[in-house]
């Protein structure tokens, strides 16, 4: 079933064209990476999915839904998780406080002013830690935590709205290269398990050809490839741009 | 209003406009190059003033107007190396403290210097006359100041762009960094704008003085001022400063043209908070760019637990017992203790948490004494009811200014916040017929059985700890919670589904309300009450508390209130200045711990 379908997607920043007419799908449970050098448009792509920019052309729908015009708020409500580039977790708050943040948000409890935090769904909290591998360290200032870890974090908070996407960008950036594969791995099966369409980036090809459903490959804002990895790997264009040789 | 009328309030606009463009422009350019913004600038064009007329009647007008604008220029200049020259790598709220700080210190010393009286200042010798501009008349000095303004302009631009030192100015506005890496002279180009930006501001005083009195209020009405200029304008540029200066030039002179000077603040604002709305940089400004490097990350705020409270229950216990131990003068001060702790608390929810430095709390505090009086005197409601509903009014004002802080940051957020409570102030101070003016109202006392002092104190002990509790309480549970989510990472809060300006918004609005019951427990206490209780100089009494006990610690700040208050005490009981020494305090409180002293005590115990 597609979940996500992006039509014409364009994007300036004054004389800079990040994305120019960027059309693609993502289905229910299918893996789905984009892959590109540094300044194709990746994460502006990411940026435009969850409403933190507006396009300036082009459609975005979500199970039907379009998404465009809303604000990242209303848009995560409609089940759209996602990680940053450059992590942004709460850092005066313990790994455990903020899971439980995006879990008191969900249940749309945000003011309410007597209610004790620290005690409200640390369950729940606690079961997607360990589901991401974080439990040992729920209770930790997430200011002190390591890179690849704050990631795993991120990835927890997505998670907590139980997202029909999930936008992950360059999630295993700051990780070691066998943890890089397991988190990959991970939410290969959270995307099959839940029915979650995922879409992320990733610099190293080994895990986008052995993990990801379907590649589609951004050049200069444009999307040049998309197809099956073994496809993808062996397309004119792409050998091209990653290894120089036409 | 007829032709000429028009033409003549027009005509008044502008001479008005001469000094505070004047002075915006020296804040301006001050701010473009340093990124301080110098809430001392408005007592700089104050001791223009003061030197002018002092020295008049020895010299002459016009040598007077030169050597006020030389001498408050040194000061400047003098003020940099000694105290801001240490602050450029400071947090910003630590910077504007210290510029306040010598705000208390300037007034004070001109309170000692020339005393507690306006003093009128000489006539332009040539310029004392007036012109008849159709068929009206009008003062031949304020044509001269109508081509003042644009002469100054026009020096400025070209000191600015034909001069290599202006060439240097304008790197450094642009591009800090790229300024001190091609090999700027930075000490001395700061000296030297804070010098050439206090010059403007002594001139400007200076020339003022045929057109009004010198006197104590002028730094703060010069600097709220000058506050709308630069943000209309946009902070860093001086046509900008110009343009908004002419603008607000006029806005004024047609208040008060039509018979509503009383508004004029108001009517400031609200072209303020348009434009900030409209155009967050100012009409000529630009965008700031973002600070480089990470932003702070905050340490967790502390935690209630059951030692804690078993603690704090044995304090209220040992609060209970005081009226059987101490003296009157000890339960009023303790009284005076409990209205600030919780006023203390109240600031430090939304600015700690909430991370929205207000700059103009006292306005809330105010509001809520000033509503309780005028219940009780004016609707004749019974005491019980007077201080149930007047924080009411108080969470109009933190309503209507929270809802256009949140939209802001930083120096803007200080000075929009500033900017509103030098508002409600002038409204409270000049609206004689019901607030009482300057004298203010009195005759508050609370009903018979509150009357002694030991009951009212029991009263306060009352409202103040169940008011400090329920904001800790607040700070425990998801309220507290999301307030630090938006201040900790604003996009992530926004991703996860947090409107990070409404929750803002909500804790301003309730940082409001209870320091408005902080200020009618106040009123009853004190029985009378004037505009000082909500004059911008209280506000930074409750950012020095908060500061004093750490802003990012739950209980800190109730204790930086006790402190204060307590010294406050001591002092004003011993010292004839006291503000200037809490001025003093609170200088080498900034120089000697640049990074707070929770930060200091953090990095002393860490090691
Ligand atoms: N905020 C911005 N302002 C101006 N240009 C930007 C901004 N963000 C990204 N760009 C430009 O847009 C292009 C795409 O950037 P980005 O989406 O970050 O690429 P990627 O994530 O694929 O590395 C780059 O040329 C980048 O320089
Ligand atoms: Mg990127």
């Amino acid at each position: 079933m597609t979940a996500l379908v992006v039509q014409g997607l364009t994007k300036s920043y004054g004389g800079v064209q990040a994305l120019r007419g960027v059309s693609f799908s993502v289905s229910t449970g299918e893996l789905v990476a984009i892959i590109g050098p540094n300044g194709a448009g990746k994460t502006t792509c990411f940026n435009l999915l969850n409403g933190q920019l507006a396009p300036d052309a082009g459609d975005i729908t979500l199970d039907g839904r379009s998404l465009v015009g809303r604000a990242p708020r209303d848009i995560w409500r409609l089940g759209v998780g996602r990680t940053f580039q450059i992590t942004a977790t709460f850092g005066s708050m313990s790994v455990r406080e903020n899971v439980q943040m995006a879990l008191v948000s969900r249940e749309r409890r945000l003011y309410a002013p007597f209610a004790a935090f620290p005690r409200l769904y640390a369950a729940e909290a606690d079961a997607l830690l360990e589901r991401v591998g974080m439990l040992e360290q729920a209770a930790r200032p997430c200011a002190l935590l390591a890179y690849g870890d704050l990631k795993r974090v991120e990835l927890a908070i997505a998670l907590a709205n139980r997202p029909r996407l999930l936008l992950m960008d360059e999630p295993t950036a700051g990780m070691a290269s066998e943890e890089r594969g397991a988190l990959i791995a991970l939410a290969r099966a959270l995307a099959k398990t839940d029915g979650i369409a995922v879409l992320f980036t990733e610099h190293d090809m080994e895990i986008v050809f052995g993990h990801a459903d379907r590649v589609l490959v951004l050049h200069a804002g444009e999307l040049i490839a998309v197809g099956a990895p073994e496809v993808v790997r062996v397309d004119a264009r792409v050998q091209e741009l990653y290894l120089g040789a036409p | 209003m007829s032709g000429s009328a028009l033409l003549l309030q027009f005509l008044n606009g502008l001479a008005g406009a001469n000094s505070l463009f004047l002075v915006a422009a020296g804040l301006s350019l001050i701010f473009g190059v340093s990124r301080i913004v110098n809430f001392a600038h408005g007592s700089l064009y104050m001791l223009g003033m003061y030197v002018a007329v002092w020295l008049a009647p020895a010299t002459g007008f016009w040598a007077a107007v030169l050597l006020a604008a030389l001498i408050v220029a040194a000061t400047g200049a003098l003020v940099e190396i000694g105290v801001l020259r240490r602050l450029y790598q400071a947090p910003e709220l630590l910077q504007l403290l210290a510029t306040f700080a010598l705000v208390l210190i300037v007034r004070d010393f001109a309170l000692w210097a020339w005393g507690p009286q306006d003093m009128l200042g000489p006539r332009a010798p040539g310029f004392g006359d007036a012109v008849f501009i159709a068929g009206a008349a009008f003062p031949r000095y304020d044509l001269l100041l109508i081509a003042l303004g644009p002469l100054v302009f026009v020096l400025l631009h070209a000191l600015l762009t034909r001069t290599r030192w202006g060439t240097l100015v304008r790197a450094a506005t642009e591009d800090r960094e790229m300024a001190a890496a091609l090999g700027v002279n930075q000490r001395w180009l700061f000296t030297g704008i804070f010098g050439l930006g206090a010059l403007l501001a002594g001139a400007g005083g200076a020339l003022a003085v045929p057109r009004e009195p010198a006197s104590l209020a002028v730094d703060l009405a010069a600097i709220s001022d000058a506050f709308v200029v630069v943000v209309v304008g946009g902070l860093g540029s001086v046509p900008g400063a110009f343009l908004a200066a002419l603008v607000i030039g006029e806005v004024k002179a047609f208040c008060i043209g039509y018979g509503y000077s009383e508004i004029t603040l108001a009517v400031e604002f609200i072209v303020m908070a348009v434009v900030l709305v409209l155009r967050p940089w100012g009409l000529l400004g630009k965008p700031l760019p973002a600070p480089r490097g990470a932003a702070a990350v905050e340490p967790p705020l502390g935690r209630i637990d059951r030692k804690a409270a078993l603690a704090l229950a044995c304090l209220a216990a040992l609060l209970a017992g005081l009226p059987l131990a101490g003296d009157e003068y000890t339960l009023v001060l303790a009284t005076d203790i409990l209205v600030f702790a919780l006023f203390a608390v109240s600031l430090h929810f939304i600015m700690g948490p909430g991370g929205l430095a207000s700059f103009g709390h006292a306005a809330y505090l105010g509001l809520g004494a000033y509503g309780a009086a005028l219940l009780l005197l004016r609707a004749h409601a019974p005491t019980e009811a007077a201080l149930a509903l007047a924080p009411l009014l108080a969470l109009g004002g933190a309503a209507l200014c929270g809802w256009f802080a949140v939209r802001l940051a930083g120096v803007y957020l200080a000075m929009l916040t500033l900017a509103f409570a030098q508002i409600v102030w002038s409204i409270a101070f000049q609206w004689d017929s019901v607030t009482g003016g300057s004298n203010g109202l009195i005759g508050v006392w609370p009903a018979p059985w509150l009357a002694s002092k030991s009951a009212y104190y029991y009263l306060a002990l009352l409202v103040c700890g169940i008011g400090i509790a329920l904001l800790w309480r607040a700070l425990g549970a998801p309220l507290g919670y999301t307030l630090r989510a938006g201040r900790d990472a604003p996009l992530r809060a926004d991703a996860i589904g947090i409107d990070v300006r409404r929750v803002q918004w909500i804790g301003f609005a309730i940082a409001g309300t209870f320091a408005g019951i902080a200020g009618a427990l106040y009123a009853f206490s004190k029985g009378s009450i004037s505009p000082e209780t909500l004059s911008v100089p209280r506000s930074v009494d409750a950012l020095v508390m908060v500061l004093l006990g750490g802003v990012q610690t739950l209980t800190g700040p109730a204790w930086g209130a006790v402190l204060f208050v307590w010294l406050q005490d001591e002092l004003a009981r011993e010292v004839e200045y006291w503000r200037a020494a809490i001025g003093a305090v609170v200088l080498a409180l900034v120089l000697v711990f640049p990074r707070g002293l929770a930060g200091y005590l953090k990095e002393r115990f860490a090691r």
